[in-house]
């Protein structure tokens, strides 16, 4: 403990390529990044099936494999594949990011979607009776009243990408998790807690900073009793899988 | 897939897969053990749920590699001891299974907690044999999502050389060798299935009542 508190109050350690300001600009390149794509892709699907109420087996059962998969064989295997087909950068970046992006879409597409399920069927009445389509019901109404659960979903996928990009550092990524592997393989214990320190707090702040931004994106009128319980059930029901 | 390979290494395979299945069931059962009694006391005393399961959200956010690393630093224990492997998963196991056991045991009817009171059981014997047994099917599902998730989280502790199927991730990349990274993920998926099977075969077993009236 005491070595991990040198190595974060040695001035050295903060700049330069290996330095802690370097890794968490890349943890965090890593992590936006993944978190974003996951979001594009899971936002619109997630809309679309809880509006129409297609293929929701299938996206459990797709979400319950998943959470089986062993992240580190997922992480290796589609790295050996990229170095023979990639080159450069690309090769160590393309699959790391191909599997953060895999483990984020999963909890923003079910939270999406069981946020539009759960919907109150009169609201959606009333939006249809003032004359609403189709997607100006989802867009005006379904959305941002599934707010709340949408963004706990981005929570859960930012905690799960966090952690996953630290495992990331043994198919060579930058990123906090260097400080593991290479504190590892040098022996440098107070490196490696260090590192582990540095990732844990990144999650906590990361997740209680969008906890923040939900504030202001939620419409006042829905922060209610109600939409809060409901949140805070959707929340229990997804913390269903830890940080890898 | 390199049959030689697997032909020749079948030993370690095995030894590895049994290695994996005790870290991830010893983690899952701890946990079990000692989510129960927290879980009564968040359920009994109300005003003890909403801190314990904050508390247990909070331990979620933290990543299970910076867990393996910072734990034999706080217990002293070595780096490469896999206690520190299945302490950390019962750390998980145990934020996860809090809530869903005090959830599961508000799921019992209030009329056969009261029924189980003017009988004459005392509040503990109606807790262990009369609540917790109705709560078994929420428990169990619960149960299911820990032990599935311990699987694949005990591979990552590869990292820190704690030997398991995740070893053999670790040394097909240095390999550059697809044959033992394949091995693990179906060794390990295999795992999962057997853990799942298992759970649910006992959750049926230990409430028989389920089955005495056919559903509708």
């Amino acid at each position: 403990m005491t070595a991990a508190w040198d190595f974060l109050t040695t001035a050295a350690n903060w700049s330069g390529t290996d330095g802690i300001w370097t890794r968490f600009t890349e943890h965090l390149f890593y992590t936006l990044l993944s978190v974003v794509i996951a979001a594009l892709v899971a936002l619109p699907l997630g809309a679309v099936i809880g509006h129409t109420g297609r293929g929701v087996a299938a996206i459990a059962g797709v979400a319950n494999a998943l959470r089986a998969l062993p992240t580190l064989g997922l992480l290796t295997v589609l790295t050996l594949w990229s170095f023979g087909l990639l080159t450069g950068q690309l090769a160590r970046l393309g699959p790391s990011i191909v599997v953060l992006v895999v483990l984020a879409v999963p909890p923003i597409l079910s939270n999406t979607y069981a946020g539009i399920a759960a919907v109150d069927p009169a609201a959606r009445d009333a939006a249809r009776g003032m004359g609403m389509t189709g997607s100006q019901v989802l867009l005006r109404v379904e959305l941002p009243v599934a707010m709340p659960l949408v963004l706990s979903g981005v929570r859960s996928a930012y905690l799960q990408v966090v952690a996953t990009a630290t495992i990331a550092a043994v198919v060579g990524l930058g990123g906090f998790g260097r400080y593991v592997v290479d504190g590892l393989a040098q022996q440098l214990y107070g490196k490696m807690v260090a590192g582990a320190l540095l990732v844990a707090l990144m999650a906590v702040i990361g997740d209680r900073l969008i906890a923040l931004v939900g504030r202001f994106l939620v419409s006042p009128g829905l922060s209610g009793r109600r939409v809060r319980e409901k949140a805070q059930e959707a929340e229990a029901g997804f913390a269903a899988v830890p940080p890898t | 897939m390199n049959w030689d390979w697997l032909g020749r290494n079948s030993d370690r395979i095995v030894d590895l897969f049994v290695q994996h299945a005790w870290l991830a069931a010893a983690a899952t059962l701890v946990g079990l053990v000692v989510a129960l009694p927290l879980g009564a006391v968040a359920f009994r005393y109300r005003w003890t749920y909403p801190p314990l399961t904050t508390l247990a959200g909070l331990l979620y956010t933290i990543p299970s590699l910076a867990l393996f690393v910072v734990l034999p630093g706080i217990l002293g224990t070595r780096i490469l001891d896999p206690v520190n492997v299945v302490i950390a998963l019962t750390v998980y196991t145990v934020a996860l299974l809090v809530r869903v056991v005090a959830d599961a045991l508000a799921s019992v009817p209030e009329a056969v907690r009261q029924s189980a009171t003017a009988m004459g059981y005392r509040p503990v014997r109606s807790l262990v044999t009369v609540q917790f047994p109705l709560a078994v099917p929420v428990i169990g599902a619960g149960l299911r999502v820990a032990a599935v998730s311990n699987v694949s989280l005990v591979s990552v502790a590869a990292l820190l050389g704690v030997e398991q199927l995740g070893s053999l991730f670790t040394e097909g990349f240095q390999l550059n060798f697809f044959t033992p990274i394949a091995a693990g993920i179906l060794l390990s998926l295999l795992l999962a299935v057997l853990f799942d099977v298992v759970i649910v075969l006992a959750t049926r077993l230990s409430t028989p009542w389920a089955r005495a009236v056919p559903s509708r």
